[in-house]
């Protein structure tokens, strides 16, 4: 547009924080949180909250749409969200405040041969896909950054390159191999190790983590093959702690809302998941809103073996445990899933894993009870998918936020889930 | 002592002068009688809001019904048969059972208590088998949040509606007539409730834990 590109303003704000946009005859206001912008068609000049700001090209409306230049994003935002924001426009990547992810490689040679450990700043979760002889990692959530060469090179006859590469909002580091490749996480998922697949290792299906305990996911590699295929499952259970931001959920007493429940007991259950060798990924780890819809994406996008949305109640006692309750949908054509009815192929597995989870707890002698919910985003979740209520203890609601009772329900749920992994199956 | 004389001289009566007094006097009680009845009444009238239901009340012979109750205690659905007077349409016939379940909600110790206030505003049975119920904002907004309690409300509706109208496969919630997420946090209501699906549900909420 006019030699320059452009971006919608309100679809970048709106992950951030509460935002909303109105169109007069002469101006395009927006209000973000408690700041408010106001863009005139075809000028540059911006007032925010009473002060000016200048874009590099013209302010832009298209359809009710307001579009700034992509150049002036950076600043722009920066300004808005009132910290540092970093802007590459060749890779289409926006960095928030300090948060760029650093790492590290190196080749460390064992009696299993030698291996390319990269240390990262911080916990990564790339998607991984194996091509013949190479290994890709692709980091779309991970800000990763690279801070020497793009490419690196090891005199080793194994593992021989390594090249980092942005693109299209991500990072992508590509291995180069003499054989198939497997990578391995450790480390709370800071340290990924890349070796060649042991011979074995290609004949086993690659779909869920192995039964036994263990610390940290591994990624066996698929059979080389013509294409790129998607990576194997990182996780075993993605915890979604409900509720959030500006959605209390109910109000359990006076002092707690469900929010703060879900999002206590959601950190307790990832941590005890974690000890029982059981990778898990907290939806919700802070005070913040997520759509339904986002919450649904985000997990069909892990592709974990199992969801679990937590609840909380005031009433009754113990847990409940429900299935999606399937409203009638739209047809599935072809390749395509009707969003409403996503779970259909996978309810069946949900009620298996409901199943089992009931039963450990009943022998953990904790009072269970089992349903169908019009809950969403049960019914747009790809995988298993279960929410679990929790009742008050005998004390009454004000107990749901004692430590003691939460570390009890958090160590029963997944020491249940334990067994539930053990006897799910791996079929997806 | 005041003495009146007619034009003609005569003198009126001591006896005529007393009645005429005493008339006068009842006139005037009467008088601030009604007048401070009247501002009373209408001072109350003020006060008053309307909470029943927009349509009067049927009258006529009854009809058996089964309405499926909700129990928070036992977090259960209970079908019940009831015996209430129906009107003759099929959709003033699912409007007025559905507001008799909700009155049995707002009343007193009531088994699943809804918020003073809340209402079925209407229900529209369409041709296809959908039924569209529509509720008031202050049934919503007064409605206690959890996944059971609130699931306990949509299955109880759906259910008595579906199981004392034949023809009905999907039902779909409005608030104040327009579409909403959720019920009061939980249950959604985005979608369009499939009977068959909320038959198996009752079915389940029927058996006690």
């Amino acid at each position: 547009m006019q030699g320059q590109e452009y971006s919608g303003l309100l679809e970048v704000l709106e992950p951030l924080g509460k935002v909303s946009a109105k169109a007069d005859n002469k101006h395009w206001k927006l209000r973000y949180n408690d700041l408010e912008l106001e863009f005139t068609p075809n000028e540059t000049r911006v007032r925010i909250n009473g002060g000016n700001f200048d874009l590099s090209s013209p302010f832009l409306m298209q359809n009710g749409r307001g579009l700034v230049p992509v150049s002036s994003l950076g600043p722009l935002l920066s300004r808005v969200l009132g910290g540092p924001v970093t802007f590459n426009p060749a890779s289409q990547r926006i960095f928030i405040g300090n948060v760029a992810v650093h790492f590290t490689a190196q080749i460390l040679t064992s009696q299993n041969g030698p291996a390319l450990v990269m240390n990262f700043s911080a916990p990564v979760n790339p998607t991984i896909a194996t091509d013949a002889s190479k290994l890709h990692m692709s980091f779309t959530h991970d800000p990763i950054v690279s801070s020497g060469t793009q490419t690196l090179t090891f005199n080793n006859q194994a593992i021989s390159s390594a090249i980092y590469e942005e693109g299209n909002g991500a990072a992508e580091i590509t291995i180069l191999g003499a054989s198939p490749l497997f990578a391995n996480f450790s480390s709370d998922h800071r340290t990924i190790t890349i070796a060649a697949a042991p011979a074995l290792s290609a004949q086993v299906p690659a779909q869920v983590p192995a039964a036994a305990p263990m610390p940290a996911a591994t990624i066996a590699p698929t059979p080389p093959v013509a294409q790129q295929t998607p990576s194997p499952l990182a996780y075993f259970a993605v915890v979604d702690a409900s509720h959030g931001g500006d959605d209390r959920g109910a109000a359990l007493t006076s002092q707690f809302d469900e929010k703060d429940i879900t999002l206590s007991l959601g950190r307790r259950l990832r941590q005890e998941l974690e000890s029982h060798g059981l990778t898990t990924l907290l939806l919700r780890d802070g005070d913040k809103s997520l759509s339904l819809d986002q919450r649904a994406s985000i997990t069909n996008a892990a592709h974990p073996v199992i969801y679990l949305s937590l609840h909380a109640a005031s009433q009754g006692n113990g847990i409940r445990l429900y299935t999606a309750l399937l409203p009638s949908g739209g047809a599935t054509l072809r390749a395509f899933l009707d969003w409403d009815t996503a779970q259909a192929s996978s309810l069946a597995r949900s009620q298996s894993a409901v199943a089992l989870l009931a039963k450990a707890l009943d022998d953990s002698k904790i009072p269970v009870r089992t349903m169908s919910a019009p809950l969403r985003p049960l019914n747009n979740i790809t995988t298993a998918a279960i929410a679990i209520e929790i009742s008050p203890p005998a004390s009454g609601p004000a107990g749901l936020g004692s430590t003691e009772y939460q570390q009890s329900m958090a160590s029963s749920i997944a020491t249940a889930m334990s067994f539930v992994r053990r006897n799910l199956g791996s079929a997806p | 002592m005041i003495k009146l004389n007619l034009i003609s001289g005569t003198r009126i009566p001591r006896n005529l002068l007393f009645g005429v007094a005493a008339m006068i006097a009842i006139t005037a009680g009467m008088t601030i009688y009604v007048w401070k009845t009247r501002a009373r009444a209408a001072g109350s009238v003020e006060t008053l809001t309307f909470q029943g239901p927009v349509a009067p009340p049927v009258a006529g012979p009854t009809e058996a019904v089964t309405l499926y109750v909700a129990d928070d205690d036992a977090g259960i659905l209970r079908a019940q048969p009831f015996k209430i007077p129906l009107p003759a349409g099929s959709q003033q016939r699912a409007e007025e059972l559905l507001r008799d379940l909700v009155e049995l909600y707002t009343s007193k110790s009531a088994p699943h208590s809804l918020s003073p206030g809340s209402q079925v505003r209407d229900v529209y049975l369409v041709d296809t088998g959908l039924a569209v119920i529509d509720i008031n904002s202050a049934f919503a907004e007064g409605h206690r949040s959890g996944v059971l309690v609130e699931e306990l409300t949509v299955a109880s509706m759906v259910e008595t509606l579906a199981a004392n109208t034949p023809g009905i496969t999907r039902v779909k919630f409005l608030v104040d007539g327009k579409p909403r997420e959720t019920l009061a946090g939980h249950a959604d209501l985005t979608s369009f409730y499939d009977v068959a699906a909320v038959q198996q549900l009752a079915a389940e909420l029927q058996s006690r834990p």
